[in-house]
């Protein structure tokens, strides 16, 4: 922890955040590539590592897609594959290299994760759901949407991060977006003070943590807030209380997505709408890059205010 | 750029930043031969027509990044469009027109020159303003006028919570609600020679369907200027 503690602080707590919402099924088709635009404009806000949570191809009932990855390499995934249709049944199976898969398994999320965590040694589930997909690695946004094809997909919204380190290593496992719960992720622009203590509070109750990162805690937190019955909205509202630092956050969920800032507004966030579209990002420039962005909606979203699209109550 | 001897090429007037880069855009504004110019495709692009020198008039078609006209200098810049963070900060003289919104710290230590905002700006509106005026036609966020040294921030709409927080000599005034006045900022009488600068500077501004009567004047109460002996247990 020694050199990502001196790292930690040498670095100004910037990170980009983007999200987009699609209002048509033109912005749908070609989703993938305006979510991989707006991550290039944010490249320089956070060069160290990069995620995309995408929302697409949902599964049917009793069906599940785990993003999974695998810290060591797992080679072909030829073995693991096998493993998975053994135990569970496998629909469907992407390799992305040696360290992660995306699986379409023949049973619900929460008996899969399951299977996963008992069985396949070496693998963790990045994220769970019917329509979540989860990417992110340790190198900078371009290279990123090269190595997992961002630009070719299509999808009804996605979330993404560029992230600057502060507060854990630069890890695929410490990079963004974070799972919250079955079809839930998070990302973070900011630092969180009390994250140590919350982390502790959390884990007293049955959490369990993969990283010493902040935005995992906040993740953390989310997902508790809402298995006691929390809406996500409360769950948001919570932090507010809860959470000591500076945050912009956007959550996914399997059909919309939510904007919060913290009270102080220390980090950026800027929001735009047109008939096709809802976006947020950390910077205009971002936006900038979406057809119809010089004729749309652009505002700031206020401090300490809960923004939603699509459904988000869970 | 021609060399020794060659003919000079005069400074062009209209800049794509599609094609041309900020650095170049710069540069050009920064020559001693600059005219009148225009900015177009700004693409939300950060440090747009900084540090300009001369008494020419830049016009911006669209929404830029951070730092809009920061230094500002003599300089006429209308942005037909919103700022991001920091618009005209530490501007010392000329004007800047925002026709959109302004994102936080708009006027951030300012010393001169008129920075007018035709939208609402949001957090720290004014934040340690030196000596510049700063007109909003709309409505201010949280902690606008921080540690305000000198100079006037005028807003025709809301103030957030804790305007004027460590507030020196700037005046404020305000024609909406306040959320909530900072550490040592108080509400101050509205006198002639206050809505005689108040009239002066909504003209300036191009705001003539706001009468001076309709806003309040704060200020400091001076409680925090200087240390008090007996307070010496406090720290």
């Amino acid at each position: 922890m020694g050199t990502a503690r001196a790292r930690a602080y040498a670095a100004a707590p910037m990170c980009g955040i983007v999200g987009i919402y699609s209002k048509s099924e033109a912005i749908a088709e070609r989703l993938g590539a305006h979510a991989a635009d707006m991550l290039a404009q944010m490249a320089d806000r956070g060069p160290d590592s990069a995620g995309v949570a995408i929302y697409r191809d949902p599964v049917g009932a009793g069906e599940s897609k785990l993003s999974l990855h695998a810290p060591d390499g797992m080679g072909d995934w030829s073995a693991a594959v096998e493993a998975l249709d053994e135990g569970l049944g496998v629909e469907r199976a992407r390799v992305l290299g040696a360290h992660h898969a995306l699986l379409h398994v023949r049973a619900d999320a929460d008996a899969a994760q399951a299977w996963v965590a008992a069985e396949l040694r070496g693998v963790g589930v990045t994220s769970a759901g019917r329509t979540i997909e989860i990417y992110k690695d340790a190198v900078a946004p371009c290279e990123f949407v090269e190595r997992f094809g961002i630009a070719a997909m299509s999808a009804s919204h996605a979330l993404g991060h560029t992230r600057m380190a502060t507060e854990s290593r630069v890890t695929p496992a410490g990079s963004h977006p974070f799972s919250t719960g079955l079809d839930l992720c998070l990302v973070h622009n900011g630092s969180l003070s009390n994250h140590n203590r919350l982390r502790a509070e959390l884990q007293r109750g049955g959490t369990t943590f993969l990283t010493e990162n902040d935005s995992e805690v906040a993740a953390g937190y989310l997902t508790a807030r809402m298995r006691a019955g929390a809406t996500l909205e409360q769950a948001l509202e919570g932090c507010l209380d809860d959470l000591d630092g500076f945050y912009t956050f956007a959550v996914g969920t399997a059909d919309g997505f939510a904007v919060l800032r913290d009270p102080i507004a220390c980090k950026p966030a800027v929001m735009a709408e047109t008939d096709d579209w809802v976006a947020m990002a950390s910077e205009y420039r971002a936006l900038a890059t979406l057809p119809g962005a010089a004729d749309a909606r652009v505002w700031e979203p206020e401090p300490g205010v809960v923004y939603s699209w699509g459904t988000v109550s869970v | 750029m021609g060399g020794a001897g060659e003919a000079t090429v005069s400074a062009p007037r209209t800049f794509d930043l599609s094609v041309a880069s900020v650095r170049e855009l710069n540069a050009a504004l920064h020559r001693d031969d600059v005219v009148d110019c225009r900015v177009v495709e700004p693409g939300g692009r950060h440090a747009v027509a900084v540090g300009m020198r001369a008494p020419v008039s830049v016009e911006i078609d669209g929404h830029v990044g951070y730092y809009c006209a920061g230094m500002n200098k003599q300089a006429t810049v209308r942005v037909h469009g919103n700022c991001g963070v920091g618009v005209a900060e530490n501007m010392m003289s000329g004007t800047v027109v925002v026709e959109g919104d302004a994102s936080q710290s708009a006027g951030a230590t300012a010393r001169g020159g008129l920075l007018s905002i035709e939208g609402n700006a949001s957090a720290r509106c004014g934040i340690s303003l030196k000596g510049a005026d700063v007109v909003v036609r709309g409505s201010v966020g949280h902690m606008s006028a921080f540690m305000a040294q000198r100079g006037r921030l005028v807003v025709c709409g809301d103030a957030g919570h804790a305007l004027g927080d460590s507030i020196y000599e700037a005046r404020l005034y305000v024609r909406g609600e306040v959320a909530s006045l900072g550490a040592d900022c108080v509400e101050k009488e509205l006198r002639d020679e206050h809505r005689t600068e108040l009239a002066a500077l909504l003209a300036r501004a191009g705001i003539d369907d706001v009468s001076p009567d309709e806003l309040r004047r704060y200020g400091s109460a001076r409680r925090l200027y200087n240390f008090d002996v007996d307070d010496a247990g406090e720290y």
